[in-house]
């Protein structure tokens, strides 16, 4: 086995290509970010303890999490259909369709906001159907999960596309042939090539919701301890100029998605050497 | 390659020529929230103004956000070279935090360097259908109040003390008392915008809530902007005397040249010429004369200042805004 820290490649340029990406990743990376964990450091710990573990910034992190991670699992689930028509049928109009799922990327997320929250409202052209259902979307969690899905769901399909367009049909062929159910071949066959791009997929839509804010202020409603999310709680204590506090509810989210974003990167090396294994 | 060099040259050396240009001067207004359109007719009065007196052409910029936003900008190196915000404490926070100005910036310009005031005001929809006449019938379970979220609002900061104020006059200043009046009264707040400009939105434009707390000129702003069919302004009782100040941050100002043209510019402000055009965008003018002449604008009500009710702001943020403080305590369930 080799045990220097630079296993030989026939590529050349090693060094030249990795001392660019350190480089690179300190500049818009690390140094911005070890910039918070320098301005959160030059408060007393007791200070930043109970300005990340007072109540109104817990139910934020409750929210925060729960609503992205349910988001995310959304986009994961309908993201995959998404991707499997685009991918698997022909039909007119095709191309705009797939255009289409763009569109979250390029649009300001405010004027998603903004347009989410007219149609949600109780006067809204959804919000008013839904409304005698007893069902409230706008200026609830509910809400907030809505606006999440709407960033999110490009990054599923983009993930799951190219592999689905990949993958070899003649597998399911050979499934089928070989009496496999319809079932059987999605699950043991079709769910097994593409989980580690759904996994990518939703690592993305979850780390893009997490952080999201300009969507989500406007059909939030902010309230205390009921909608109000941790980004918007991170913009409020700046503008009441606690930079300390402000840098250590940011230091929680980022430790926090860290953590779970490593976790989700493990698992796909995991899932993609069984794979290569098998 | 030699060829671009040299036009970024060219374009260096006009950039360099036009800033160096003394009779071209720019100004950086950065202000609260609803006041765009007020500054907009300031902006051109004075411009005209200013070239008549000196000859030199002014152009002012203006940046609109929440109040505490906008100082927080400032104070994370924005140069302005005026600001006019929603109160005090957001101009005492730059001269504290930045020292780009001094900390007795208040006294330098008459009244307390608040050359209009304002206050606060509801917008109901057309007909009053909820009948809210008064404070108290915003607190009856039901209503749906707009306002501003008082963290990061000047705005709401007036409206939240305004309730508060007027609790405290009812309940001959019990403060339980006038505590469970606003608890009640947020109870009835369904969405809190980060700004005035946000809530009046949401108000208007969203048909959401049965009343929005609104500053005095926003209100007729947005009924002129609606239309009368749509929206009516319900003058409250008893209302707080909104103080928005203005001040020149001397160390942007001074760096850029602008001390004098700054100074004028605020001065300008209390000038007959600039109390109209504050009367004609709602806001109510200090000078007697000005006042007399727009009398009918501004209904009359029982106003009550900041000072008088809660010491100052630098008491009423600690007491209500800061964190831990009354405004928190209303959403921390079992305190």
């Amino acid at each position: 086995m080799q045990t220097s820290f630079r296993r030989p490649s026939i590529l050349p340029g090693f060094w030249p290509a990795f001392t660019y990406t350190v480089i690179y990743l300190s500049l818009i990376v690390l140094i911005p970010l070890s910039a918070i964990f320098f301005k959160t450091a030059t408060s007393s710990w007791d200070h930043i303890w109970t300005v990340v573990m007072s109540p109104q910034v817990v139910a934020s992190y409750r929210l925060s999490f729960g609503a992205s991670i349910a988001a995310g699992l959304i986009s994961v689930a309908v993201g995959f259909l998404v991707a499997w028509v685009l991918v698997r049928y022909e039909f007119p109009g095709k191309a705009l369709v797939d255009a289409l799922v763009d569109l979250p990327f390029a649009l300001p997320t405010a004027v998603a906001g903004i347009a989410l929250t007219s149609l949600y409202a109780e006067n809204g052209w959804i919000g008013q159907y839904l409304a005698p259902l007893g069902i409230k979307v706008a200026f609830t969690p509910l809400g907030v999960i809505v606006a999440l899905t709407f960033i999110g769901l490009p990054f599923v399909i983009r993930s799951v596309q190219p592999v689905l367009a990949d993958a070899d049909q003649e597998l399911e062929e050979a499934a089928s042939s070989l009496g496999a159910t319809r079932w059987q071949v999605f699950t043991r066959v079709i769910f097994p090539l593409i989980r580690p791009a759904l996994l990518t997929g939703f690592a993305l839509a979850f780390a893009r919701a997490l952080g999201e804010y300009g969507s989500v202020i406007f059909i939030a409603g902010n309230l205390p301890m009921k909608t109000e999310i941790t980004p918007l709680l991170i913009v409020t204590k700046l503008e009441q100029y606690d930079y300390a506090g402000a840098t250590a509810i940011a230091a929680v989210l980022l430790i926090t998605s860290f953590i779970l974003l490593l976790g989700i990167n493990v698992l796909q090396r995991r899932t993609r050497k069984f794979m290569e294994a098998a | 390659m030699k060829h671009t060099l040299r036009i970024v040259w060219a374009l260096t050396a006009a950039a360099v020529m036009f800033a160096a240009n003394p009779s071209s001067i720019k100004l950086l207004n950065v202000s609260y929230d609803p006041t765009r359109e007020l500054y907009q007719d300031i902006n051109a009065a004075f411009a005209k103004q200013w070239k008549a007196k000196t000859g030199a052409d002014v152009t002012i910029s203006q940046s609109h956000g929440g109040s505490g936003k906008q100082a927080r900008a400032v104070i994370d190196g924005l140069q302005a070279d005026i600001v006019t915000l929603a109160l005090s404490y957001d101009i005492d926070s730059i001269a504290e935090r930045s020292r780009a100005l001094p900390a007795n910036w208040q006294s330098r310009l008459p009244n307390n360097s608040t050359p209009y005031t304002s206050t606060i005001v509801f917008l109901v929809r057309k007909g009053n259908p909820k009948h809210i006449k008064d404070w108290e019938d915003l607190v009856k379970p039901g209503i749906s109040v707009i306002t501003p979220n008082p963290k990061s609002s000047g705005g709401a900061r007036w409206a939240y003390l305004a309730a508060w104020g007027y609790a405290l006059k009812k309940n001959n200043n019990d403060e339980a008392k006038a505590q469970d009046f606003v608890t009640r009264l947020y109870k009835n707040v369904p969405v809190l915008d980060s700004g005035a400009r946000g809530s009046t939105t949401t108000f208007a434009q969203r048909g959401i809530g049965d009343v929005l707390l609104s500053w005095e000129n926003e209100a007729y702003l947005a009924l002129n902007e609606l239309g009368k069919d749509k929206v009516e302004v319900v003058v409250p009782t008893i209302s707080i005397l909104a103080e928005p100040p203005v001040a020149v941050v001397d160390k942007y100002a001074n760096k850029h040249g602008n001390g004098e043209v700054a100074k004028a510019y605020l001065e300008f402000l209390y000038t007959e010429e600039g109390q109209e055009i504050g009367a004609k965008n709602y806001y109510r003018p200090r000078l007697e004369k000005v006042a007399a002449k727009y009398a009918d604008r501004f209904p009359k009500l029982q106003l009550f200042t900041i000072d008088e009710l809660f010491g100052g702001w630098q008491k009423a943020q600690k007491k209500h805004f800061d964190d831990g403080g009354v405004f928190d305590k209303i959403y921390t369930p079992g305190k």
